[in-house]
């Protein structure tokens, strides 16, 4: 009994330590990171928290680096946009399909999750020629770069939204509200979105964390996102390069967090 | 009842209008003809039950009848009007749904309102009706809360309430009991029909239990392969049932062989009067009821297998020298008076019966 005891006191020792591991090796580029970009500049070293004023500035941020705020404008506004077509394009898609058209659901997952596979390289070549149109007929704003990120975020929006899907009864609760008078329009507002909820902010929330993070195709399609801009930061100015890459990491892991939050008080609920 | 209940006593809602389903056939992908050619009228306020073993298209009839299904032919009229093309939202049909169907992110309340909202009613006219409503179901205390805080029957009260609320022209219910359990399944079965007479909406109900449909309907339509085999009033079906599908499917039914003869079917040398639809002369299979069967004295014909309590009367098993199995329904008294084993005489007792080819 006793030596049983000790056996498990040693094993969750064991997995404490694991653990700290793990933490130490994923913390440890962060802090040196971190450690980076409040030493002071100039030969005789020293801390300030310079750098971080200016990022939190964004008066001086935009003044000192205006590539690196346009940036980070436009990576805001395109995650904002992606998410908007994203939930436009998805939500009533998927609801129909699952009310008129479940044998065409199958068809509609594979195509959602057909983003996994294909390679980002790729998708570039693919889009070229759709982009020379894109510029042609719009214009050459960063904006409409959503196009490409809204087919980068759908195997995750699907993944989110189709879960949220199979926890409610949609088809049973379109047709009550059907029968009481409501048009299509209000069956997806008033009855299908607000049981979405949940499903509807995880999706959201990784695909800002997704387009945020983004590099490869708006470097490729020659746009300037955050990313593309701390990259180019990083040659001239490595410091604010470097602080900016841990904003923007915070930010994802203060999403992610939100995530579970609302996920798990939904769970509470029920 | 058929046309007594037209007009509104309790005033909640309008009084009924007459239904016509004509010739409705549906055929679903796949080559199923759910409806074949279903025809039904219900007079104004009458409560018509739905009857038909599982597959045989009673929520395909109900959900043409509610415009969640356009029928492939035939025709739809509600109150004189021909709703055929008309989409399920400009209907005015209640519906309540096997499946538990309240509005999870909506207190009940707010569930029994969506429908007047919609219906663009002011704040004070909505809280009033809802109230009534939820009144007449019984769960006003409950109006505050949620689905998933109520029982399985009180959200199937919830959604009948929802369904009335909007002073539907027709009540569609859809098996609404069957995920319930014995008790309030009976119970919840007797409110419906206590407050569809007072509400007088014409009603449609959809079961595979014959005895809620025996229970609350005036008349049944038993349902057999998209088609209506039989409507009538619950005591006629039983006692007149047009067809062997019929006469099997509602209540139990003996099988037995007689000859028909001119002046009805002869069976253990008594004589069974025969209703319409009947077999002409030569060998038959008669249907028997087993309180259409009485045990007497004299040369027996038949053995005992089994004899039972039931509750208010008792039944024995036998099997007749012609090798049928028939089931009497006998008083309690004499359920112990036959033992397994026991030879008695079966009569019949000349209650009008149909008799099928063998
Ligand atoms: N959406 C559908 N697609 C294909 N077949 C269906 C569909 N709905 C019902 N059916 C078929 O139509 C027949 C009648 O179904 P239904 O009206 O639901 O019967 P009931 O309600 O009497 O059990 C069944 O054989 C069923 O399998
Ligand atoms: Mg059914």
């Amino acid at each position: 009994m006793a030596q049983r005891a000790a056996l498990r006191r040693k094993q969750t020792t064991f997995r404490w330590v694991v653990v700290g591991l793990v933490m130490a090796f994923f913390a440890l580029p962060m802090v040196a990171a971190f450690e980076f970009t409040i030493r002071a500049r100039g030969a005789e070293g020293g801390y300030d928290a310079k750098t971080w004023q200016t990022l939190l500035d964004f008066g001086t941020l935009a003044e000192s680096y205006p590539d690196l705020a346009k940036g980070i404008v436009a990576s805001l506004l395109l995650a904002v946009v992606t998410v908007v077509i994203m939930l436009v394009l998805l939500v009533p898609t998927m609801t129909w399909v699952r009310l008129r058209l479940p044998g065409m659901s199958r068809l509609v997952e594979f195509i959602c999750l057909l983003p996994l596979t294909v390679p980002a390289i790729v998708l570039v070549v693919g889009l070229t020629p759709v982009y020379a149109w894109v510029i042609y007929l719009l214009s050459g704003a960063t904006v409409w770069l959503s196009f490409a990120y809204v087919i980068l975020v759908l195997p995750y929006a699907y993944r989110a939204l189709d879960a949220g899907l199979r926890a409610i009864d949609v088809k049973t609760l379109s047709e009550a509200a059907r029968s009481l008078g409501a048009s299509w329009f209000t069956v997806m507002w008033r009855v299908v979105l607000p049981n979405l909820r949940t499903a509807v902010l995880s999706a959201s929330f990784l695909s800002v964390a997704l387009v945020l993070g983004e590099f490869t195709i708006a470097n490729l399609f020659a746009y300037k996102n955050l990313q593309v801009a701390m990259y180019l930061l990083g040659k001239s100015d490595s410091k604010i390069s470097v602080a900016v890459g841990l904003a923007a990491l915070a930010f994802a892991f203060i999403i992610l967090f939100a995530m579970s939050f609302v996920g798990s008080r939904r769970e509470r609920k029920s | 009842m058929t046309t007594t209940a037209a007009s509104s006593p309790g005033g909640v809602t309008g009084p009924g209008v007459a239904v016509e389903l004509t010739e409705l056939t549906r055929v679903y992908a796949g080559g199923v003809r759910a409806l074949d050619g279903l025809t039904l009228h219900m007079a104004p306020g009458e409560f018509i039950a739905l009857l038909g073993p599982s597959g045989c298209g009673k929520t395909t009839a109900l959900r043409c009848l509610a415009g969640l299904e356009d029928p492939d032919s035939g025709s739809v009229v509600v109150g004189g009007r021909d709703l055929t093309h008309v989409p399920t939202n400009k209907r005015d049909m209640g519906m309540v749904f096997q499946a538990y169907s309240l509005f999870p992110h909506m207190t009940a309340r707010q569930n029994v309102e969506f429908g007047l909202e919609l219906r663009k009613q002011d704040k004070a006219t909505r809280a009033k009706r809802a109230a009534d409503m939820l009144d007449l179901v019984g769960l006003s205390k409950q109006a505050d809360r949620f689905a998933h805080q109520m029982s399985g029957g009180q959200q199937q009260r919830v959604a009948l309430a929802r369904a009335l609320a909007i002073e539907p022209q027709v009540l569609l219910l859809d098996e609404p009991l069957s995920a319930l359990d014995a008790k309030v399944r009976t119970q919840l079965r007797d409110e419906i029909r206590r407050i569809q007479l007072e509400v007088g909406t014409t009603t449609l109900f959809v079961t595979h239990d014959q005895e809620e449909a025996l229970a609350v309907a005036d008349r049944v339509g038993v349902m057999n392969a998209g088609r209506l085999e039989q409507l009538a009033a619950p005591a006629e079906l039983y006692s007149a049932p047009v067809s062997e599908f019929v006469a099997d499917f509602v209540g139990v039914t003996n099988r037995v062989r007689a000859e028909v003869g001119d002046d009805g079917a002869h069976v253990w040398g008594g004589v069974v009067p025969l209703l319409p639809g009947s077999a002409g002369r030569g060998a038959a299979v008669l249907l028997v009821r087993p309180e259409a069967v009485v045990i007497e004295g004299g040369e027996a014909n038949a053995t005992v297998v089994s004899s039972s309590f039931l509750g208010g009367h008792g039944k024995v098993v036998t099997t007749t020298d012609d090798g049928d199995r028939v089931v009497v329904q006998v008083s309690n008294a004499e359920v112990t008076a036959h033992a397994p084993g026991d030879r008695v005489r079966l009569r019949p007792r000349g209650d009008r019966a149909l008799a099928v080819a063998p």
